[in-house]
């Protein structure tokens, strides 16, 4: 198959005060086109780690991280990032954190109108059209992730990676930015790898659940394949064997295999 | 971390404590309109018979009589023991006398006979105008420094030792250095400014590129912003606050020293009125210059506020 990124051998170490910190080590996985995949693991485990080098934002200190067969040397456009905690400039209204993004992917080959029409249509898919022209102070945080979403998406990554998308939201308010998020992956299909420690999403979301053993030098303990038809609709899915199974699996794999010493 | 360093050491002082007025000023208002809501019900229930129009004006003026209260009592103790001050001594003008004086000189602020013989409208612009000079030229000066000492960590290790032992020394003590320089009194007095607006402008700026947050840059990183709009669109809006501190911080301190360096170097000003008033003995036109210096220093410092609040983004 294409894997559009390609993790081969890596690790990831820290210099602390306390000396070397190994955070990951012999990490390996493929990600296809189109394809949505969840890192799972609890708290410490490198999840946001293996992401931020997926991005480009930290460096490997072993192995190699390949992105389309090029070495991933820094950040790039065509990996766009929705951060955690939405990260939107707060000087600029919604439409301009979206449009800065569009003008700086799409800039050089297309006029401002265009650039303007799509920066409408990224906020239109995740109706929010109606806050264009409002700071980001004044818009509930589950509103500013939606257009941390609209940013990412409106760049036409290759392949987005989110951090914890919905990890700072009320359970409500992610549940419906989930279905949302299902809506928009299934219109672009996209290719996703997302942070979470929320099983229920990650199972809803992925074709694919990473789980990770414990930190430190954390690898990839099972992969999980979510077997179940796209578009998925969280009630339906509720009462479904298989849905339940994975489910299952993911819980086992966290609490008894990977229980975490108390803390 | 290098480069923190040099502001911890010197102690800026960042943006939240210029917001913490204004949210005090928030807090106590709502406090206000608490207390007001107390008194509201109090009186429905002492007389349910009412219109509620009437309750609502009654909070309203209970809020306004709160706000107004308090600094008129201070006020009236102020001038009351300086009328006390006044009567035991013979040298020390009243306020009855002062207020009359303040009307005379009032009355005609942008008279001119020669250079030694002024309104105190003149005297105080071109106290103004000395200090918008030095200033404005700190800024130009000062800001762009404050940038690449926050910025780049050689420069800052560079520049900080240099900054340590010169920013605790007075302004006038490098009035000296001024008129041999200039050999002249009115570039010598902006001179002045100029050193002592200087600092809180690079410390602060330098304080705020150091503290532009790492999600921003991570943003810039993951869009490959070019450096161009990594300035306008993320360093610049998120130092402003910053920047708006040392200013503020640097106008204050400015406004103090143009007084004391006028008191020195002589011409027109409202540092060199308050000495020529002391020489003709006009007492009660230098404790009108001190409330004028006051006033002025209070409107200028507001005015910064009502700048930086413009610019201040809420919190995320």
């Amino acid at each position: 198959m294409n894997a559009i990124v390609k993790v081969e051998n890596v690790g990831m170490s820290f210099d602390t005060k306390k000396g070397r910190f190994i955070a990951l080590q012999n990490v390996n996985l493929q990600i296809k086109k189109g394809e949505v995949v969840s890192l799972i693991g609890h708290s410490g485990c490198g999840k946001s780690t293996l992401l931020n080098l997926i991005a480009g934002l930290t460096l490997p200190t072993s192995g190699v991280m390949l992105c389309n067969g090029r070495e991933i040397a820094g950040p790039g456009p065509e990996r766009a990032v929705v951060f955690q905690n939405h990260s939107l400039l707060p000087w600029l209204n919604c439409f301009e954190n979206v449009y800065l993004a569009v003008e700086r992917v799409f800039g050089t080959k297309e006029g401002k109108e265009k650039l303007k029409a799509r920066t409408n249509e990224a906020l239109e898919m995740v109706h929010m059209s109606h806050a264009a022209q409002k700071l980001p102070h004044e818009i509930s945080g589950g509103m500013k992730q939606r257009i941390g979403i609209a940013r990412a998406f409106a760049m036409e990554p290759q392949i987005l990676l989110m951090d914890e998308p919905f990890g700072a939201l009320d359970a409500l308010t992610r549940a419906s930015l989930q279905d949302e998020l299902i809506g928009v992956m299934e219109k672009t299909g996209a290719t996703v790898v997302m942070v979470t420690h929320d099983v229920d999403e990650a199972v809803l979301l992925s074709d694919r659940v990473v789980m990770m053993t414990n930190g430190p030098a954390a690898t990839i303990g099972e992969i999980l394949e979510v077997k179940l038809p796209k578009p998925r609709d969280r009630l339906a899915l509720a009462h479904d064997a298989h849905f339940v199974e994975c489910r299952a699996a993911i819980l086992e794999f966290l609490y008894q295999k990977q229980m975490k010493k108390a803390a | 971390m290098t480069t923190a360093s040099l502001t911890s050491g010197l102690v800026a002082v960042r943006p939240e404590a210029e917001s913490a007025p204004v949210v005090r000023g928030e807090v106590t208002k709502t406090e206000d309109s608490k207390m007001g809501a107390t008194t509201h019900t109090d009186k429905a229930a002492a007389a349910p018979a009412k219109a509620d129009d009437s309750v609502s004006f009654d909070t309203h003026l209970g809020n306004f009589v709160r706000k107004v209260i308090p600094p008129l009592l201070g006020f009236a103790l102020v001038i009351g023991v300086w009328a006390l001050v006044a009567m035991k001594s013979a040298d020390f003008p009243g306020p009855g006398k002062t207020w009359d004086a303040a009307v005379v000189l009032f009355s005609d602020p942008f008279y001119s006979n020669g250079p030694n013989d002024q309104g105190i409208g003149w005297n105080i612009l071109s106290s103004l105008k000395r200090v918008a000079i030095g200033f404005g030229v700190a800024a130009l000066v000062g800001i762009p420094l404050g940038f690449i000492i926050g910025r780049f960590a050689f420069m800052n290790s560079m520049l900080e030792p240099i900054i340590s032992i010169l920013r605790p020394v007075s302004p006038l003590a490098w009035l000296p250095i001024g008129l041999m320089v200039f050999k002249a009194a009115d570039p010598a007095s902006t001179w002045t400014i100029f050193i002592c607006s200087i600092w809180p402008m690079i410390l602060n700026t330098a304080q705020g590129v150091q503290r532009v947050p790492q999600d921003y840059l991570n943003v810039a990183r993951v869009l490959n912003l070019s450096e161009f709009k990594i300035i306008t669109k993320i360093l610049f809006p998120s130092v402003l606050p910053y920047m708006l501190t040392g200013i503020r911080l640097s106008i204050g301190t400015a406004w103090l020293v143009i007084v004391a360096a006028e008191m020195l170097t002589g011409g027109v000003g409202i540092g060199f009125w308050v000495w020529d008033e002391w020489n003709n003995l006009k007492v009660e036109h230098i404790i009108i210059a001190i409330f004028v210096i006051g006033i002025v220093g209070l409107l200028l410092e507001q005015l910064l506020l009502l700048i930086a609040r413009r610019f201040s983004y809420g919190a995320n």
